[in-house]
């Protein structure tokens, strides 16, 4: 280090890190001559409580990773480990999961969208983007009873059909997106200020994204149209219409024009689930992993063993390893489960992608301005939870 | 995807090859894992450009121990490919792929704090998520969970 430097913490308490990450930067006057990232005050271990838990028990974990699209990972985890056990999923529930995952996916974005902007202090968005996700949260609240960690999804289904009110209120909620969105285009899109502290700033071009693992927004924003919704389609992806927005630049404002499409298509999704849902049950029938019904218990001594069987010791999964991943709202989201043929994984890994994608992080602020790190770390769109796991 | 390249180059080194829920998996010695995954990244007919995903597995009891899992994807034929390598218990270590793919910078660091195994030619192999004097490697299957007693 030269006389010149000095060095500074960015975090792990600062609001623009969006979580507690710390970063150390080495400063010549404002130019960030080099970073160091430091994570894992979030470390809680939850790889390895998956091996001391049963499969139902995790998926109230896996709601804990990104706390800001708790549907998300339900999804990513459940499906991996149906696909570990080779199970088919009704298609109403597989309807279901792609509109909650939707709908997650646009209440990620609103909340990134408002604290990115507030960052670069463009204060005004945060007021409009949280209106529209109170909205969702308020959906999610009146349906599984919780605002951020739903646990709603099931090994095999939900834990409940929706019912008319989720059906109206979602109707109502994509009635209105689209002019909201259009809202929030008139105050960033074409605002100099935002323009000159984004347009230019934070690139990673498509070689780096690949080379890094990079995924989600990222990448697309760097012209790749990648995205497993389409590229691998799961749940019933493949019966839907949308686009892939892409950008060219693959820098902060394209990120923030790749997101701000990903909630339109978002909206176009969700109408299309809740209008052609299919009729049907929302669980599969499936006696290996899903419980009787309640009322069966007091009557049946059968239903009774297998919901004590369930419940005590779980389901065991033969040996067998997958991997499974989805388009979360930050990325590539994947599970790797292998079974050892007992009631608890013998491992189960998390692929994050926050984790992946935070490390593009040095490459895209060495020899920039210290202000250009704040813009940047808002535009990977990081949750630490996930980070750290 | 046409296996078999794998084979008739690598030969003994392919210790397994096989596939179960549409994933292929190949079980390759630590000798020849780099040049693997070289071929793997390179070759027109896998083309992995991506390396979605790295971490540990602890076996215990069995021998060899760990296992290093590699999941590799192609963008141009989207498919995926798992690659393991078996590493013994008292020689934890095998080589860093950092060459091949910068993204597996952070990821060998998250296996090296959380199993103990070493990746050679790493630049920087430190603690990732846990403290840097912090004593043992918590994803072995040895290592208590606190509080909580296994039957």
């Amino acid at each position: 280090m030269s006389e010149r430097t000095m060095t500074i913490n960015l975090g792990p308490h600062h609001p623009s890190t969006h979580g507690v990450l710390r970063v150390v930067l080495e400063l010549d006057g404002e130019t960030v001559v080099d970073a160091h990232p430091d994570i894992g005050f979030l470390h809680r271990g939850i790889e390895k409580l998956a091996e001391h838990r049963s499969y139902h028990q995790f998926i109230v974990l896996s709601d804990r990773l990104d706390y800001l699209a708790a549907m998300s990972n339900n999804l990513a985890y459940v499906t991996t480990v149906e696909k570990l056990m080779d199970m088919e999923i009704p298609r109403r529930a597989r309807y279901i999961r792609v509109a909650l995952a939707e709908l997650q996916r646009i209440a990620s974005h609103l909340f990134w969208l408002g604290t990115h902007a507030h960052d670069l202090g463009a204060m005004t968005p945060l007021f409009y983007t949280l209106r529209e996700r109170e909205a969702i949260m308020d959906i999610f609240e009146s349906l599984t009873g919780s605002r951020l960690t739903p646990t709603f999804m099931r090994i095999g289904g939900l834990a409940a059909d929706i019912d008319g009110d989720f059906i109206k209120a979602v109707k109502a909620f994509t009635d209105t997106f689209t002019d909201r969105v259009d809202e929030y285009e008139t105050l960033l899109t074409a605002n100099p200020i935002w323009r000159s502290r984004t347009k230019g700033v934070g690139v990673l071009d498509a070689d780096a994204c690949i080379n890094l693992g990079v995924t989600g927004p990222m990448l697309r924003s760097a012209g790749c149209p990648w995205d497993i919704r389409k590229a691998h389609p799961y749940s019933a992806y493949e019966e839907f219409h949308f686009e892939i927005p892409t950008g060219r630049a693959g820098d902060v404002y394209d990120r923030y024009l790749v997101r701000i499409g990903e909630m339109r298509e978002s909206a176009k999704i969700i109408r299309q689930a809740v209008d052609g849902l299919p009729a049907g049950p929302w669980l599969a029938m499936d006696s290996r992993t899903v419980f009787p019904e309640k009322k069966e218990l007091n009557a049946n001594i059968a239903a009774l063993i297998q919901h004590f069987g369930l419940v005590m010791e779980g389901f065991k999964i033969p040996p067998g390893e997958v991997y499974n991943s989805i388009e979360s709202p930050r990325g590539e989201l994947g599970f790797y489960i292998i079974s050892d043929g007992g009631p608890r994984p013998l491992r189960l890994r998390v692929r994050p992608p926050s984790f992946v994608n935070l490390q593009g992080l040095v490459r895209m602020i060495r020899g920039k301005l210290l202000s250009d790190a704040v813009a940047v770390i808002g535009a990977i769109d990081i949750v630490l939870a996930e980070v750290d796991r | 995807m046409n296996i078999d390249l794998v084979k008739d180059k690598f030969g003994a080194g392919i210790t397994d090859i096989t596939t179960a829920h549409g994933e292929i998996t190949m079980t390759a010695t630590r000798e020849i894992l780099i040049p693997l995954l070289r071929f793997l990244k390179e070759e027109e007919e896998f083309a992995c450009d991506f390396l979605t995903d790295l971490c540990g597995v602890d076996y215990l009891p069995a021998a060899p121990r760990f296992r290093v899992v590699y999941h590799l994807y192609s963008l141009k034929h989207k498919h995926r490919l798992r690659v393991k390598a078996a590493i013994e218990e008292k020689d934890p270590v095998v080589d860093s792929c950092i060459s091949l793919w910068a993204g597996a910078d952070w990821l060998e660091r998250e296996c090296f704090d959380l199993f103990g195994i070493i990746f050679k030619g790493h630049p920087n192999l430190q603690r990732i998520l846990l403290p840097r004097d912090f004593a043992g490697h918590p994803l072995r299957k040895d290592f208590p969970l606190a509080g909580f007693k296994e039957q």
